[in-house]
């Protein structure tokens, strides 16, 4: 850790901030992290098993699989078009809508819980207006999704805004003089240069989704089985003081997220060697 | 199609995108009008709800809200977490950035990995970490309440949780900005026989400034609005452990709905300043 090239070291203070990082980052991230690994491995194995393979646990581990998968997948088109409209077009407004994507980001996740719930309850602005059609939203897996697509919002447009702003208008143009359509121009020339972008925004709005809690808890309505999601199951446990088994199902959920990183970085990965080779 | 092309090709005029790279009028207002109704509808939509709901009682009973004891207590909790957790993730992030941007070290991108971690994590699960750590039955839990330490259900818990949510902001605004600034500026004050903090203060912390302030506004954004992670540390107990975010999940579970979005119009404000000073921030980084 402590070999710095000779030409560098001519800069103080390697020591104080290295030690000081190395001591802060152990004591708020690695040991209690490690807590958590210890808790899960004092379960003896059968028991781990058990745990995390339980009817009520793997419908919440289904639950919170499906709608984060389908509020990302919902996100990639939402995402996409903003970020195009954003990029490409001069309107009005533009500037304040580009700030407002990060809404999302900003605004505490029981603030949003609250509110999101009250506009799709059944009395509720949106609600009001698909009750009499027989579509429940809040209470349900769709409002589930529905306020993950809020949660996730500003990934994709946030990924794939400044691959669009770079791409050289060349392309595009060698297009049109070969004579394609825009439409075909879309799909065959713009599209192909965005999708791993897109695909970052989507993985990184799923996992987010997966671990996500104060937004959704107040939309669910917390049924078990049915509208119970894998983080609310965690506390659930903690409050009966089974502690190990909140922790088994804490280290699958983050085993879940992890891979899911593993996967962003192999996508920017791809896509930072396709930038060098062009 | 050579004729227009002829004619939509003058010389760089960047706004004015020719008209055989871009879409027809109609397509475009199209995608536009799509595009502002999905942002109303998510976004403008529960903003909306928040101020009607709050003021659905009136001027009155909003003002009731916020002066209510609880609600002043939850503030002031609140304002604590932030006081501490945003400076020593500031001088994390300072000193975490120093140490790699400015030098070369085996296993750097690990730590740079590290760093990223609590991203990564469920809210849930960063209180949880800390419930295991520090609880009642917790790896440490017997040995505190031998000694009369209360960390879970009390404020030290509360803070940490919070210092771990918010453990990479500010760190990681500033890799990319001091990774780009080099180190010859630093390198020619120490030449010139600059010491230490005086190179940091007179060289560094000009050229990052903007980068810094803006880690710490997001940091402290979500310092004052966190909620998963706190629930879990807080035990929710009124006038003493909630936070304002606690305050309002009471306030809503209760029934007491405007009382619970007047609170929430608080931190609805705090967010729009934070977007605000944000836009600015970034804007004078670009300039930069």
């Amino acid at each position: 850790m402590a070999q710095t090239t000779k030409t560098k070291r001519l800069l103080p203070g390697f020591r104080l901030t290295m030690g000081f990082s190395i001591l802060y980052l152990s004591l708020i991230v690695l040991i209690p992290l490690a807590a958590l690994a210890a808790k899960s491995a004092s379960l003896p194995a059968g028991m781990w098993w058990e745990t995390v393979t339980a009817p009520r646990i793997l419908a919440s581990y289904k639950l919170s699989l499906m709608t984060s998968f389908f509020a990302a997948a919902a996100n990639l088109f939402i995402g996409l078009l903003l970020a195009w409209v954003l990029v490409r077009y001069r309107f009005p407004g533009r500037r304040i809508i580009d700030g407002l994507i990060d809404l999302p980001f900003a605004l505490p996740t029981a603030v949003a819980g609250i509110a999101l719930t009250t506009i799709y309850a059944p009395n509720g602005w949106i609600g009001r207006l698909l009750a009499p059609l027989g579509v429940k939203i809040a209470y349900s897996p769709l409002g589930i999704t529905l306020a993950l697509v809020f949660i996730g919002l500003p990934f994709v447009v946030r990924t794939v805004q400044p691959v669009l702003q770079d791409l050289e208008a060349d392309m595009e143009e060698a297009a049109v003089m070969l004579g394609a359509y825009r439409r075909k121009i879309f799909f065959r020339v713009i599209l192909p240069e965005l999708v791993p972008a897109m695909l970052t925004g989507f993985a990184l709005a799923f996992a987010r989704g997966i671990g996500e809690y104060g937004s959704v808890v107040f939309i669910s309505g917390n049924m078990p089985m049915k509208t119970e999601i894998a983080p609310l199951l965690i506390i659930t446990k903690l409050e009966q003081y089974e502690y190990g088994q909140a922790a088994a199902i804490a280290v699958v959920l983050l085993l879940i997220s992890f891979l899911l990183l593993l996967v962003i970085n192999l996508l920017q990965r791809r896509a930072g060697r396709r930038l060098h080779a062009a | 199609m050579a004729a227009t092309i002829d004619q939509t090709l003058p010389e760089n005029k960047p706004m004015r995108t020719p008209r055989h790279l871009t879409e027809s009028g109609a397509v475009r207002a199209l995608l536009i009008g799509v595009a502002l109704l999905l942002v109303g509808a998510i976004i403008l939509l529960p903003l909306a709800t928040v101020i009607t709901q709050a003021f659905s009682k009136g001027w009155d009973a909003y003002a009731a809200a916020l002066r209510d004891p609880d609600a002043l207590a939850a503030l002031r909790l609140t304002l604590i977490t932030a006081a501490i957790a945003v400076p020593l993730n500031t001088l994390f992030g300072l000193a975490a950035a120093w140490a790699i941007t400015k030098f070369k070290f085996r296993g750097k991108q690990l730590l740079v990995t590290l760093i990223d971690l609590p991203f990564a994590v469920s809210p849930v699960i960063s209180g949880l970490i800390y419930v295991l750590l520090f609880g009642a039955q917790g790896l440490l839990g017997p040995w505190l309440q031998e000694h009369n330490v209360s960390i879970i259900f009390a404020t030290p818990g509360i803070v940490l949780a919070t210092m771990f949510v918010t453990f990479p902001f500010v760190a990681r605004e500033l890799l990319p900005l001091m990774e780009e600034q080099g180190v010859q500026d630093e390198e020619a004050a120490v030449t010139l026989g600059a010491r230490g903090f005086r190179v940091f203060f007179k060289v560094t912390l000009p050229n990052v400034k903007w980068g810094l302030l803006y880690g710490m506004i997001l940091c402290n954004a979500r310092a004052m609005g966190e909620f998963g992670a706190v629930s879990v540390v807080s035990g929710h107990i009124r006038g003493e452990t909630n936070t304002l975010p606690l305050h309002i999940e009471i306030l809503y579970n209760e029934y007491k709905f405007s009382a619970a979005f007047a609170v929430a119009s608080l931190l609805m404000l705090l967010a729009v300043v934070t977007l605000i000073v944000k836009s600015v921030v970034e804007s004078r980084i670009h300039r930069n």
